[in-house]
């Protein structure tokens, strides 16, 4: 009979964090600038220059550590981690090994079995490293330090997972709680969240672990549980033939749906860490940490509460809008516009969802300033156009951000609220409609749904449709 | 000498330190680095049991720089010291 | 008096006063170099004597409409060759920075700029500062001006030399394990190592981190204690760069050493030291005991846990943060190399130095994967111990006064041979840098090959002023000895 394994993950994700500078030095983290433009002696690692902690980084880890239920480590330290390699430009990463800035932490999943914790062993805090563009015409690597000394955390699970589900979950769950701090976007596909995953397998009902393996280079939670399929089965297939697990890190490859082993005889993986000597420790006083504490945001749960029942908005309703931190800053700029939140809420639900999906976006993408909803919504409210037109003009708003008070006017989209020309129209449709006319005549009052959409059509859609029922009524009783 | 230090080590250091030593230095480097490891083994006479580890000296801590971005773009200067460059970046040997 | 012969300080006064301009003294010290650079070998790199001229211009101007008021506005220097200066060489002697030009200037650098000096060029030292004679330099040793058989002492025996041979007014050197305080010993020259934190170390291309610290060489404790006052200073952009409530150090610079308590630790007389230099700093006991001092010997103890331990940490930080030096951004490159992993092995053998690369192996050895805790750790639990016994001693004495090297300056090609005999003579220098204290050459003698000897003072942390108080007060006791080649030649 074939045995039963079990599958054993931990992660290991990176987040960038969204600092305005570096973690060592005063050079922009800005993306998109051109190559090296965002670089100076201390992230290039000229001879001589020398690290300063930039401040926001450590409060960021706090804060993430204290949104993951961590203990904050009163006093800790940066140490270097050796290894040679061109994007990373003194040969030694400046990281935290020995004192990590948070442990023992936890975040809360939903499985099918019900809640699950999933224990966090411990973030820490440290520099990115910079981009190498492998250029083929001549067969050289280019380096492009820009990226150099971006501020990351690193949150390292337990291997409490068993499962890509949980894994999904697990990282759905971190992103919105780093999200909901300001701490950073967290993108999968640009890399300010990367997640690398441990897995081993063992037989179902094991108590000890199997040799593990790291996989890097996944950029999608699809690529995610790909690789983990894909792991899982690459290992069962080892064990089964009766080979072992060899502990490695391994390189996924997304279109391949496949990985390989990132050895080579000159990485020693013996990383020498000490202690940093050019940096001091850092204290975090009893009211430093009150400080961050009270500066905690709303998270989800209370976020989706106060909806319920502080803004009339269904649990449903709620739960989509604050399942991105950005659509619920939107919806509350909003409604602090004051719009009535269930419009507000079913412009976000209805419209925004749908052009997200068509868009293949994702919430955080969104890029439209909530002055122009608001506006927009003040534009149906006073009649000036219509929810058809309106449609139209948000998705301009979604696309471009434009401004609908001035794209209304411009795209001369107003509705025709003007009774004499509506009534000209109305007339002709009538008279090319007798059929309609008589059957609504004869009692079948259905019929002037037809009608009021002719009339539509007939106007572009500008027209009111309030008035043209109203004209159309009063013409047919006549 | 007590401590003898194999080729193997040597090598090995050689791969962390990324050094090429010849077949000559190989030799002054495991005799160098025997003798250097013995005076050193001094250090075991010393009872440190509950001694901390001193990194630095004075108990300074908490240097930190504002989050306020003060570096400008000085690419042009700082890729004129690159041994080899191209399109604004450092050109190396392939690395995959 | 020859321009040469002035200290800085004097010279400055005459600059201010008119009787030399800015550029006279430029030409003077440039003609110096002209004279004597071939046979001491002080500079890596000597500035071209039209751009030194513009500057000297510059600061004269500075000088005549009162923006410029400093002691040392106008006063020609070198620094050593590992201190960053935007646009000009910084080699650290070493062929992998052969041609490197850094796009900064170095914190202290850049505080003599601004308080008028004129950088007249980079000097020798022991690559990396890695060495005790200045002979590892990729630019050839440097000699010793008192007896050019002999050498400079190191690392900074550049700075030292080109001070006492008066090719310049003053010097910058480093000092990581008695780099400023031994070659200013074997020099004739005067040197602090100012408290750990005291002068920003950025721009200091690090050797160890955690025990580098920039100081004035120079003819005299006054110039000394002026250089340190510009130079000192708490900086942002260097994180271990300490607050100090005083850096008033020329403050100190008076005759008084009444009541002072100077501890002479027995284990720095014992076997090894020169009876001629254990003469002569006895000697400077008996002086400043004359003067009002109390003077008492004591055990320090565990002197000779120093130099292991401080090999095992400076080793280590070395091989770390020399690891940038790839042949990727900066410096030399080989020539022919097949992928990237023999390009770094090429690059790195062929750029580096054989007490480098000595140095660079034994401290990723000690940091290596089951090797941390026995020797790394260990080393840093030590130091711990000594400072814990220099803390001991100053909770009893405001100074400690000593020899700064066993001996005076040995001839060139004797210390190379065996490295461990060369470490040995760090014994008195190097615990110092562990504890981060400050300590001081003052020059005390001439032994009986005419070759100098210098007297030691350590003090506890930030009291630099106390051994600038005892060093000045010996010094009124005699004139400064010029070695006879620095007596001849043009003005």
């Amino acid at each position: 009979m074939a045995k039963q394994y079990e599958t054993v993950i931990g992660l290991e994700v990176h987040v960038e964090l969204a600092t305005k500078t570096k973690i060592f030095c005063g050079c922009s983290t800005e993306f998109g600038g051109e190559p090296n433009t965002h670089t100076c002696p201390v992230c290039t690692g000229m001879p001589g220059s020398l690290p300063v902690l930039n401040k926001q980084v450590v409060e960021y880890a706090m804060a993430v550590g204290l949104a993951t239920n961590c203990e904050i480590t009163r006093y800790c330290k940066f140490d270097r981690k050796n290894y040679f390699y061109p994007d990373n430009p003194q040969n030694y990463q400046i990281s935290q090994l020995y004192l990590p800035i948070c442990r023992n932490g936890y975040v809360e999943i939903e499985t099918p079995d019900g809640p699950k914790k999933i224990g966090i062993h411990e973030i820490h805090m440290e520099e990115d490293a910079g981009k190498l563009i492998h250029d083929d015409w001549e067969d050289c690597s280019l380096v492009d330090f820009n990226r150099s000394g971006v501020p990351l955390i690193e949150i390292v699970s337990e291997p409490d997972m068993r499962s890509a589900d949980e894994v999904i979950a697990y990282l759905e769950k971190l992103r919105l709680l780093i999200q909901y701090l300001g701490a950073s976007d967290c993108k999968l596909n640009e890399g300010s969240m990367r997640a690398d995953v441990n897995l081993s397998v063992r037989e179902a009902g094991s108590e000890t672990f199997g040799t593990r393996t790291e996989t890097k280079n996944l950029n999608s939670f699809k690529a995610i549980a790909r690789a983990i399929a894909n792991e899982q089965e690459r290992q069962i297939d080892l064990l089964e033939a009766g080979e072992q697990v060899i502990q490695e890190t391994r390189r996924w490859d997304d279109n391949k749906e496949y990985s390989y082993a990132m050895r080579s005889k000159e990485d020693a993986q013996d990383y020498r860490y000490f202690p940093e000597p050019d940096l001091v420790p850092i204290s975090i006083s009893e009211e430093w940490l009150e400080q961050v504490k009270a500066a905690q945001p709303e998270f989800r749960d209370a976020k989706r509460a106060r909806y319920v029942a502080e803004l009339g908005i269904p649990e449903y309703d709620a739960d989509i809008l604050t399942a991105s931190k950005k659509m619920a800053d939107i919806f509350e700029a909003v409604v602090a516009l004051g719009k009535k939140p269930k419009e507000v809420s079913n412009w976000l639900m209805v419209e925004t969802m749908r052009l997200l999906k068509d868009n293949n976006m994702e919430p955080e993408d969104l890029s439209f300033s909530p002055e122009h909803l608001a506006a927009l919504i003040t534009l149906i409210e006073e009649h000036t156009i219509n929810r058809t037109v309106a449609k139209e003009v948000f998705e301009q708003i979604f696309r471009e951000d434009v401004d609908p008070v001035a794209y209304v006017e411009e795209k001369g989209l107003k509705m025709d609220s003007n009774a004499d020309e509506l009534q000209a129209v109305i007339a002709r449709i009538l008279e090319e409609n007798p059929q309609s006319v008589a059957d609504y005549r004869a009692g079948k009052q259905k019929a002037i749904g037809f009608l009021v959409g002719q009339t539509m059509r007939a106007t572009q859609g500008k027209a009111n449709p309030g008035m043209v029922n109203q004209i159309l009524i009063k013409m047919l009783n006549q | 000498m007590a401590n003898i230090i194999s080729d193997e080590t040597i090598d090995y250091v050689g791969i962390l330190a990324k050094l090429d030593l010849s077949a000559e230095e190989k030799e002054q480097a495991k005799k160098d680095m025997g003798r250097m490891l013995d005076y050193i083994d001094k250090l075991n006479e010393l009872d440190v049991s509950g001694v901390e580890p001193m990194s630095h000296v004075f108990p300074v801590h908490n240097v930190f720089r504002e989050d306020v971005v003060t570096n400008g773009d000085d690419r042009e200067n700082m890729l004129a010291n690159a041994p080899e460059q191209k399109q604004g970046q450092y050109q190396v040997p392939k690395t995959v | 008096m020859k321009i040469n012969h002035m200290t800085a300080v004097e010279l400055g006064k005459a600059i201010k006063a008119g009787k030399v301009t800015a550029a006279d003294a430029v030409n003077a010290f440039y003609d110096r170099i002209g004279l004597v650079e071939q046979d001491i070998n002080s500079y890596v790199t000597v500035i071209d004597r039209e751009t030194a001229l513009r500057k000297a211009e510059e600061i004269q101007a500075g000088i005549e409409n009162g923006t410029l008021t400093g002691p040392l506005a106008g006063v020609p220097v070198a620094i050593k060759d590992n201190m960053c200066t935007a646009g000009v060489k910084t080699t650290c002697s070493s062929k992998i920075l052969y041609n490197f030009e850094p796009t900064y200037t170095a914190t202290a650098v850049e505080k003599l700029e601004r308080a008028g000096a004129v950088i007249i060029g980079k000097t020798n030292m022991d690559e990396f500062a890695m060495g005790s004679t200045t002979e590892t330099s990729y630019f050839g040793e440097t000699k010793n001006p008192w007896n050019p058989a002999h050498v400079p002492g190191g690392s900074s025996g550049g700075s030292c030399a080109a001070v006492a041979a008066e090719e310049c007014a003053y010097a910058l050197g480093s000092d990581t394990g008695g780099s400023i305080r031994q070659p200013s010993s074997f020099c004739g020259v005067t040197g602090i190592k100012p408290t750990y934190g005291t002068v920003s170390r950025y721009g200091l291309i690090a050797y160890g981190s955690s025990l580098d610290q920039i100081g004035p060489v120079s003819k005299d404790v006054t110039d000394a204690a002026t250089i340190l006052e510009i130079i000192a200073g708490y900086d942002p952009k260097d994180s271990t760069s300490v607050k100090r409530e005083d850096y008033d150090f020329t403050a100190a610079l008076t005759e008084d050493v009444q009541g002072m308590k100077i501890g002479i630790p027995r284990d720095y007389f014992g076997e090894g030291l020169n009876p001629e230099v254990k003469a002569a700093v006895l000697q400077v006991a008996n002086v400043l005991k004359e003067k009002g001092a109390v003077v008492e010997e004591f055990d320090l103890g565990l002197v000779e846990y120093a130099i292991p331990a401080y090999y095992v940490i400076a080793s280590a930080e070395a091989s770390s943060n020399l690891e940038r030096f790839d042949g990727v951004k900066y410096g030399y490159r080989t020539e022919n190399y097949n992928g990237l992993h023999d390009m770094y092995k090429k690059t790195r053998s062929e750029g580096f130095g054989a007490e480098v690369k000595r140095r660079i192996m034994l401290g990723s050895f000690v940091l290596s994967s089951g090797y941390y805790d026995a020797y790394y750790l260990r080393a840093l639990r030590t130091k711990a111990l000594i400072k814990q016994a220099f803390d001991a001693a100053f909770a009893k004495y405001d100074i400690i006064l000593g020899p700064a090297a066993p001996t005076t300056a040995p001839k060139l090609g004797e210390s190379l041979a065996d490295p461990i005999q060369m470490y040995l003579g760090d014994i008195y220098t190097i615990s110092v840098n562990l504890a981060g204290l400050p300590g001081m050459t003052v020059p005390c003698g001439i032994d009986s090959k005419g070759l100098p000897i210098g007297a030691q003072l350590i003090g506890n942390c930030f009291e630099e002023k106390k051994l600038i108080r005892a060093a000045y007060t010996f010094e009124q006791t005699r004139t400064y000895q010029r070695p006879a080649m620095a007596e001849e030649g043009v003005d």
